[in-house]
């Protein structure tokens, strides 16, 4: 039992930190301002919510995964509010999604 | 296992601050700052469990609200990108 | 390092200010490395919470690109790198970084350190030391911040008309379909942030937190609800006379905290003449004091953080014509 919850801890330990780094990876490559909201907001929460149920598994102490558990509930609440603020405040300031000459010519920005 | 999660948050805080140098809207800087704190919540937690402190949650539940109060507050402060009704018009 | 050079070179002032908030929470991360756990603690809440947003109103008012300077400093560059040097000449000087035979650990700090548990019964050494060994310190700390509250109200009070809030009602009321999201999830959260407020002020004994951090989380979650909500309704909810009386009773309370011990025949903030065990004394004068640190160090936030925004949203102002 013991020697389970150590390496389902890793695992999603794991699992969480190579989230995280794709994210990053995303905000760095990615070529438009949406397309790196899109990986920050994906990621970010995700990861965040493996990260701390890896820690959760990781010492199981009832006060500690209490308040790890109120972590992941905030977090859930607040992280995608916050990236749908973001995207909305881009989207009334008309920010303009760039024309990428390798994709489909109906990516304009008036379709949307 | 702890130690690799943590170097990892830390490359990635690395990538975050590259961006929020670079970003040329305002709104990549806004969103670099918002995933650093996010990793930041994430980075208190894991030093807390290596050094065997939990004490470090705490600090933890508070910076994200606090970076939740800040992501709102620059949006609605900013007076070129204001969390804007559809007829006023943008200065 | 790379964070302050940034900082001072970059022009635009909002990204300037959210750069001060990514170097506070970088400072708040090596107090955590370093082990100071209330220090990371206040600097978190307030350094990237509390600054960036009173920075942020006060951006939205001036305009936000720097001004440029008139003359090239270089005389100040000068004398600045001359006695910059002079320090870490001196500083080579002084002991290792921690060392245990530094003067500065031998002199008060063993005291305070091996007889904490004894005479004070608090696990939290830095509340200990904060609420009951220096109290006469943190009740100059907090008299300083309620100065701070009064010269704000004192300089910047909003006039207030009883028709400037016809336009903000209109004002209001249309904000609402856009952000019903943002609105519905901050309902939702801003009563459990006020309960972590009340739990971060009671148990300053146990972990870190205290009634600095705690002010300061209350404070931020009435500032949501402002930012969201808009002004009038805010005002409608925190009456300012009630507020500005509360930054008064926090500062009142500590003090007579001090005085009770006085009238009771022992020196000023001596807690052990509250009751009959000095042990239960001191619980007893570290609860209050902490409480009416919180009170008013959350009272004069809001008072800061309304009159900045009142200032802001003021009728009176030329570009506010249009609505």
């Amino acid at each position: 039992m013991d020697i389970l919850m150590q390496v389902s801890s890793g695992f999603f330990l794991l699992i969480g930190s190579f989230l995280c780094l794709t994210g990053g990876l995303g905000i760095l490559r990615f070529p438009d301002f949406y397309t790196r909201m899109h990986a920050v907001g994906v990621t970010d929460t995700l990861a965040t919510a493996m990260i701390l149920i890896g820690l959760i598994l990781y010492n199981p102490d009832f006060m500690v995964d209490v308040k790890l558990m109120v972590i992941l509930l905030m977090t859930i609440f607040i992280s995608p509010t916050a990236s749908h603020a973001l995207a909305n405040a881009a989207r009334y300031d008309e920010l303009s999604i760039q024309k990428d000459s390798k994709s489909d010519s109906e990516l304009t920005s008036s379709n949307l | 296992m702890l130690i690799a999660a943590t170097l990892a948050i830390l490359v990635v805080m690395m990538m975050a601050i590259i961006r929020a140098f670079v970003g040329p809207t305002t709104y990549d800087r806004v969103l670099a700052v918002n995933m650093f704190g996010t990793k930041t919540v994430l980075l208190i937690s894991l030093l807390g469990f290596v050094m065997g402190r939990p004490e470090f949650l705490d600090i933890a539940i508070v910076y994200a609200l606090i970076n939740f109060i800040s992501v709102i507050g620059v949006l609605r402060y900013s007076n070129r990108f204001v969390i804007k009704h559809s007829e006023q018009s943008k200065k | 390092m790379v964070v302050a050079f940034a900082i001072v070179r970059m022009k635009d002032l909002l990204a300037v200010v959210m750069l001060l908030g990514i170097y506070s929470l970088l400072s708040a991360s090596f107090f955590v490395a370093m082990d100071a756990v209330d220090v990371a603690f206040t600097e978190a809440s307030v350094g990237a919470g509390i600054s960036t947003l009173l920075m942020l109103v006060v951006i939205s008012m001036t305009g936000r690109s720097e001004q440029p300077s008139r003359h090239k400093p270089l005389l100040a560059l000068a004398v600045v790198t001359v006695t910059g040097s002079l320090l870490i000449y001196a500083t080579l000087d002084m002991p290792y970084f921690g060392s245990a035979e530094a003067p500065i650990h031998q002199h008060v700090a063993p005291r305070y350190i091996n007889a904490s548990m004894q005479e004070i019964g608090v696990p939290n050494i830095v509340t200990s030391v904060l609420a009951s060994y220096r109290a006469f310190d943190t009740f100059g700390e907090v008299v300083v911040i309620f100065t701070a509250g009064m010269g704000v109200l004192a300089l910047l009070s909003v006039v207030r008309r009883s028709d400037s809030t016809l336009n903000n009602d209109i004002f209001d009321h249309s904000m609402h379909e856009q952000h019903l999201i943002l609105r519905i999830v901050t309902k939702m959260m801003i009563p459990y942030i006020l309960l972590f407020a009340f739990y971060v002020q009671f148990h300053g004994d146990f972990g870190p937190g205290g009634g600095f951090q705690a002010g300061v989380i209350f404070a931020a979650a009435i500032f949501l609800y402002t930012m969201l909500f808009g002004m009038s309704t805010a005002r409608r909810v925190i009456n300012q006379s009630f507020i500005q009386m509360l930054a008064a009773t926090g500062v009142l309370l500590y003090g007579s905290v001090g005085v009770v011990s006085l009238l009771n025949g022992k020196e000023f903030f001596d807690y052990s003449a509250l009751s009959a065990d000095p042990i239960a004394g001191q619980h007893l004068g570290i609860l209050l004091i902490e409480l009416g640190v919180g009170i008013t160090v959350a009272s004069v936030m809001i008072i800061i953080f309304f009159n900045f925004v009142g200032r802001r949203n003021n009728p009176l102002r030329k570009e506010n014509q249009g609505f």
